[in-house]
């Protein structure tokens, strides 16, 4: 009964370890999976046929919706996007802001991955640990734009919101109590015996697998491969700032937690660095209140925390945009799960869709 | 007289436990009844003061050989064999030795001590003060008198182990 | 029938101290295991920086009692196709067990239910492995796959695990001579030293044996929420899920115990045997009295009146505890009352200390995989163990042949113990080695053609 036949167990929509409604078919083999196929759209919310009908700053807080849990990233890559097509460039000031609040959101973003995905494998306290942490970013969001998660902070061509004033002094002091506080995770998780017993090749996907599936993020970058589009293709103001990109070496699951954990740190340094000197300056470059880009398509991609997100806009003339779509990445990192699924235990497969971090919002649209 | 209640409780559950067993068609059932057949046995070997029987009856027993019997009814699919109608034809030839069995049982029972030599053996129960700590003297018996036999059945066990992990092994 | 009637009213003329004593503590454990939960919520809260139930009663305090009402009258399900005797069966075989082991132990000289069984320890122990039936049983009564998987799984553990306690147990059993678990406590006594000094690894060998028979994390895989199996206890609602975790806290309080008779010298006080540390006596009263402070302290910073008050009742409450701990020490008449109070006050205080390093390492470290958790069980803690009985017999041997006693003994055991922690190394070295020459996953390439 349990040991001779292949056996096909459902897991999901509903599920805590699924971050969303994701629905996963395993094929097994008595503990072993051989195989298995996701079920996504569960969340499909049809944003991209939306954007058709919306104008281009009407669409903006769509997008936020998509990866709720870094909104600021994706707006960032939509406003780019369009910035891109009115062949506009946001101010140097704008630009400063925008880099430091993505990379809070950066830190956020891995915070609540980093919480959650030690949930799944049995750690019950560094969840609430990287909350307290994340609490205090989307403090600075509420105070910056009123909004904790949906933050639609940024605008095209810019910045509605001048920085509040105190808003060095609150980034500078989170800065401050970072540090220590990933000494903290670290304490916990880093040598811990059954952390790297769980965690150690578990989930293997090697570089050749990881560019063949058009992996990119942390899971592409723990793999070996030193890919990062802020240091590749600059965009807001990243080519003023030093900072690393960690690379892993075996693309297991440990690899990508260190990776995403190093990611924290440089996304601290790299708020240090801004904040230190932010130009003075206009926050809004001249764009007209009604946006008619000229006729034309645009591909944009930022480094998000999840991977490389992508806008490509194909623009007709009018106010609304004729198509938009969307390279969300956890939707394509989402391809390699069952390349990094097979073989492992039922037991794995919960800490593999954990360390992939997707949001079913994004997978879905 | 506490001793007499006692001992009758516990036979009544025990010979209950094993008729229910031996009629029930689920075979879950039957187990638990084999189960509390054996606590029941393990209750008199109490109440004739020998605990360290007791215990090992409970643990050996029923926590370890009835844990393994549960385990391979659940892990077999019995359902195929439940459909079966089994001893349908053996039944009177089953009641004729059984009927044969409990009559020989019975002569020995009731010619217990008639004469010497005869039937059951008589004997006498010492006074529950002067019973050697139960554990020790089996603990003595089997590490001193009976060491090789030990030993023997260690091994014998040790390899019946062996055997088992080696055939559960799946062939890579 | 009259025999019957007249056996009963000679029984209960004998045993009338210990089925009252067994009556009480089986009225009242749900309500000390409802605390016990408590206490676990509000420290994995205070470990992770949240303030855990505050509502329900002042600090919470109302909160077990509120869960208990809502289990008592949740609806009642049954799944469709569920063996119906069995799935009755199955809670009350766990928590009966969990409770009839309870019987044998000792709290303090005094207090036992059970009075002076011979064979002590392995009636706890034996009784206590009758749970599994409940779990296997109860995953089967489920009539689902996934919860027979996870009975099955647990069961597996709690088997595997139960070899290796047997085993640390023995090590420690061959101090005492006995099994009588006031015997072993007295021994102790007479000895002068707790056997964790003497087995330390046996000790320890325990510790983690006894983290798994109770199905505790890092070792709760088949009842974890987030896992694919869904664990045994899944298809039982309302009070059975209740029973279930009854019998779970129960075992965790039968194996503290036992551990702390045979290992952590029972109800004795820490150097019972050295008059001159007798000012250790007033240890517990000045715990009592410093808890008391405490609350008055904090009694004006409570925001709420209620609250307020009931600090100020906590603190009554822990004087005139404190007061009854110090009248057997001070007051010579009450002499004859001091092993009862203060041995249940020490047996309690290294009960609950086992207990919550069984919760800190709760909230504190990941989840072991399955078959880690059985790799763990059978390739470091059983050779661990049967080591551990062979060094410490050898230590014995070596000690009576050197006439030593006591702590004398420390002489031959710490080189025992030291060995065992040697190979204890040399296994995990070798597991190690074992991991790391596992090969990376390499599936078959499933995109060629």
């Amino acid at each position: 009964m349990l040991g001779a036949d292949e056996l096909v167990i459902n897991m999901g929509p509903q599920h805590p370890s699924t971050h969303g409604v994701l629905r996963v078919k395993l094929k097994l083999d008595g503990e072993r999976v051989i195989g298995s196929e996701c079920i996504i759209g569960y969340l499909h919310r049809g944003v991209e046929k939306i954007a058709e009908n919306r104008t281009y700053q009407q669409f903006a807080p769509y997008v936020d919706r998509m990866d709720y849990v870094a909104a600021v990233s994706s707006g960032l890559g939509y406003c780019e996007a369009v910035e891109k097509l009115l062949v506009v460039e946001a101010p140097p000031r704008a630009r400063v802001i925008r880099t430091i609040l993505t990379e809070l959101q950066r830190i956020a973003s891995h915070l609540l991955w980093l919480g959650t995905h030690a949930l799944d494998i049995g750690a019950l306290t560094p969840l609430f640990y990287c909350f307290r942490e994340r609490e205090e970013i989307l403090k600075i969001f509420e105070k910056y734009c009123g909004a904790r998660l949906t933050t639609h902070a940024f605008r095209i061509g810019g910045l509605q919101y001048e920085a509040y004033d105190t808003f060095e002094k609150d980034v500078e002091r989170f800065c401050k109590d970072f540090e220590s506080r990933i000494v903290e995770y670290e304490t916990l998780l880093t040598q811990n015996r059954i952390w790297i017993g769980r965690t150690k090749g578990v989930g293997i996907l090697t570089a050749a697998d990881a560019i063949a599936f058009g992996v990119t993020g942390p899971v592409l970058r723990a793999s070996g491969v030193k890919w990062d589009i802020r240091k590749a293709a600059p965009y807001a103001a990243y080519d003023q700032y030093k900072f690393e990109i960690p690379v892993g070496t075996t693309g297991d699951t440990y690899d990508r937690y260190l990776v995403r954990m190093e990611e924290m740190r440089q996304s601290r340094l790299i708020c240090l660095q801004a904040i230190e000197n932010i130009p003075a300056g206009p926050i809004m470059a001249k764009v007209g209140k009604v946006l008619k880009p000229p006729p034309g398509e645009v591909y944009h991609a930022i480094e998000a925390p999840k991977g490389e997100i992508g806008y490509y806009i194909v623009s007709d003339g009018t106010v609304m945009p004729y198509r938009v779509h969307i390279r969300p990445p956890s939707f394509i990192n989402l391809q390699a799960f069952d390349r990094m699924v097979r073989g492992h235990l039922v037991a794995d497969v919960v800490a593999i869709i954990g360390t992939i971090d997707i949001v079913l919002g994004e997978v879905d649209r | 007289m506490l001793d007499k209640v006692l001992f009758y409780f516990f036979a009544a559950i025990a010979v209950a436990s094993a008729a229910l067993m031996v009629t029930r068609r689920n075979v879950v059932h039957g187990a638990i009844f084999l189960i509390t057949a054996l606590l029941a046995i393990a209750g008199i070997f109490l109440q004739l003061r020998a605990e360290f029987l007791f215990i090992v009856q409970i643990i050996l027993y029923v926590g370890g050989i009835m844990v393994l019997f549960v385990f391979v009814i659940m892990l077999v699919n019995l359902d195929v064999a439940l459909q079966q109608i089994q001893f349908a034809r053996k039944k009177w030839v089953a009641l004729l030795v059984a009927l044969a069995l409990a009559g020989q049982v019975g002569l020995m029972v009731w010619s217990s001590g008639k004469m010497p030599g005869q039937g059951l053996p008589v004997l006498t129960a010492a006074a529950a003060e002067h019973l050697p700590p139960n554990s020790e003297t089996v603990a003595h018996s089997l590490f001193e008198s009976y060491l090789l036999p030990f030993e023997i059945a260690s091994v014998l066990l040790l390899v019946a182990m062996i055997g088992a992990v080696v055939m559960a092994k799946k062939r890579t | 029938m009259s025999a019957a009637i007249q056996a009963t009213i000679e029984f209960v003329k004998l045993y009338w101290a210990p089925l009252l004593c067994g009556v009480v503590i089986v009225a009242i454990l749900p309500l000390i295991v409802g605390y016990i939960v408590l206490v676990e919520r509000k420290l994995m809260a205070d470990m992770q920086a949240r303030l855990g139930p505050m509502r329900v009663g002042p600090h919470g305090l109302l909160q077990p009692i509120a869960d208990a009402l809502k289990l008592l009258i949740k609806e009642d399900i049954i799944p469709d196709n569920a063996d119906k005797l069995v799935f009755w069966l199955a809670p009350v075989l766990s928590v009966g067990a969990a409770l009839l082991s309870l019987a044998g132990l000792a709290i303090g000289p005094a207090f036992q239910i059970a009075q002076d069984i011979n064979i002590g320890i392995l009636f706890v122990v034996g009784i206590s492995a009758l749970g599994i039936f409940g779990i296997v049983l109860g995953g089967w009564a489920s009539n689902s796959h996934y919860s027979l998987m996870g009975a099955l799984r647990s069961s597996a553990q709690l088997v595997s695990y139960e070899t290796a306690a047997g085993m640390a147990l023995v090590s420690a059993l061959l101090f005492t001579g006995t099994l009588n678990i006031k015997s072993i406590v007295e021994a102790q006594s007479k000895e002068g030293i707790w056997y964790v000094m003497l087995a330390p690894v046996a000790f320890f060998t325990y510790l983690v044996a006894s983290i798994a028979e109770t199905n505790r994390a890092p070792f709760d895989l088949p009842e974890a929420e987030s896992e694919l199996v869904a664990g045994y206890m899944t298809e039982f609602s309302g009070f059975r899920w209740s029973l279930y975790f009854l019998a779970e806290y129960t075992n965790m309080i039968v194996v503290a115990s036992v551990a702390t008779t045979l290992f952590l010298g029972g109800w004795l006080r820490p150097f019972s045997h050295v008059p001159w540390l007798n000012f250790l006596d007033f240890v517990p009263t000045l715990l009592m009295v410093a808890v008391g402070a405490y609350c008055i302290v904090r009694v004006p910073k409570q925001p709420v009146r209620v609250q307020q008050m009931f600090m100020m009742a906590v603190a009554g409450l822990c004087f005139v505890v404190g007061l009854v701990l110090a009248v057997p020490v001070l007051v010579p008449i009450a002499k004859p009352f001091y092993a009862g109070i203060h041995g249940g006050f020490w047996f309690i205080f290294k009960v609950s200390l086992y207990i919550y390093f069984f919760m800190w390492l709760r909230f504190t470290i990941p989840r072991y995989r399955f078959d880690q958790l059985m790799r763990l069980g059978w390739h470091f803690l059983i050779p661990l163990s049967i080591i551990n009985v062979l060094l410490v017999g050898v230590a014995l041997i070596a000690g009576s042949y050197f006439n030593l006693h006591g702590w004398g003994l420390l002489l031959v055991t710490t080189p025992a113990a030291v060995i065992a922690l040697v190979a204890a190394l040399l296994i995990l070295a070798a597991e190690k080695e074992h991991d790391e020459r596992q090969q990376p996953n390499t599936a078959s390439d499933f995109y060629a053609g």
